[in-house]
């Protein structure tokens, strides 16, 4: 539904189910840290900005307008062959799943693996994504600036 | 509790949860709702690296890892996108794809 309603708030706010959905996918899987940075982060910032910049740039009734039907049976047929390309791939392979007994993953045990540079450390990402982070911040701050205008 | 949960089921879901969101990307017109669209695709890949990592190599949290990154550039990616939205309203005052041409040629 996030897909198809027309109304622009609607749509995201059934992102929002789909969000809290997949944050509850976390929690099954045992993954609390996860779950909890997919809360702060889709919810807390990325749905507020959604939320923020529809309100800027639409107004609050306005429907979006029809696209045509020739358009949505391709989309349609193209998003239904490769589910059902994958869905049969899924259904005929056969996992061994090994669940290991509720390996208790705490933080602490994250922190320490991020920023170690042995084996299975992950502190070179972890700086890339600093320094991408840090680089988005930067350009979505001179993008959004208003230039001054000359006055007329 | 996931002992009772197949890992195709979950797969299932978040397959579905993808090609809705290739469906999205493909018949919205308004660049808003394809990036939930996209957002909706980058949540069911999240979905697979979790639950592929829960299920088959739980021992080295190497999904976990790999779908914290893919947050992170999510939101990055998010952020510098709606500015871009905002001010390509601000100059032609929508923001539908097939409005905007100023920068084709």
């Amino acid at each position: 539904m996030s897909v198809t309603s027309r109304k622009l708030l609607r749509a995201a706010i059934f992102l929002l189910f789909v969000l809290i959905g997949v944050a509850i996918f976390f929690l099954v899987l045992d993954y609390m840290f996860l779950a909890a940075v997919q809360v702060v982060v889709y919810m807390g910032g990325i749905l507020v900005l959604f939320i923020f910049s529809i309100l800027l740039t639409s107004h609050l009734n306005e429907k979006l307008q029809v696209v045509k039907p020739v358009e949505i049976i391709i989309a349609a047929l193209v998003s239904l062959i490769g589910a059902s390309v994958v869905l049969s791939v899924i259904t005929n392979h056969r996992f061994n799943p090994v669940v290991a007994d509720s390996p208790e993953i705490t933080v602490a045990e994250i922190g320490t693996q991020l920023l170690s540079y042995g084996k299975y450390g992950y502190v070179l990402p972890f700086e890339v994504i600093s320094i991408l982070l840090l680089a988005a911040m930067v350009a979505a701050i001179v993008i959004a600036k208003r230039e001054k205008k000359p006055e007329s | 509790m996931i002992e009772d949960i197949p890992l195709s089921h979950i797969l299932i879901v978040s397959t579905l949860i993808f090609f809705t969101g290739v469906y999205g990307f493909l018949t919205r017109k308004n660049m808003i709702t394809m990036l939930i669209s996209v957002e909706l695709v980058l949540n069911a890949v999240n979905i697979n690296f979790v639950a592929i990592d829960r299920y088959l190599y739980s021992e080295r949290l190497e999904g976990h890892f790999f779908a914290l990154f893919v947050i992170g550039i999510a939101a990055a990616e998010a952020a510098v996108a709606i500015a871009i939205f905002i001010n390509l309203y601000r100059n032609i005052r929508s923001i539908d794809v097939d409005e905007v041409t100023e920068m084709k040629y």
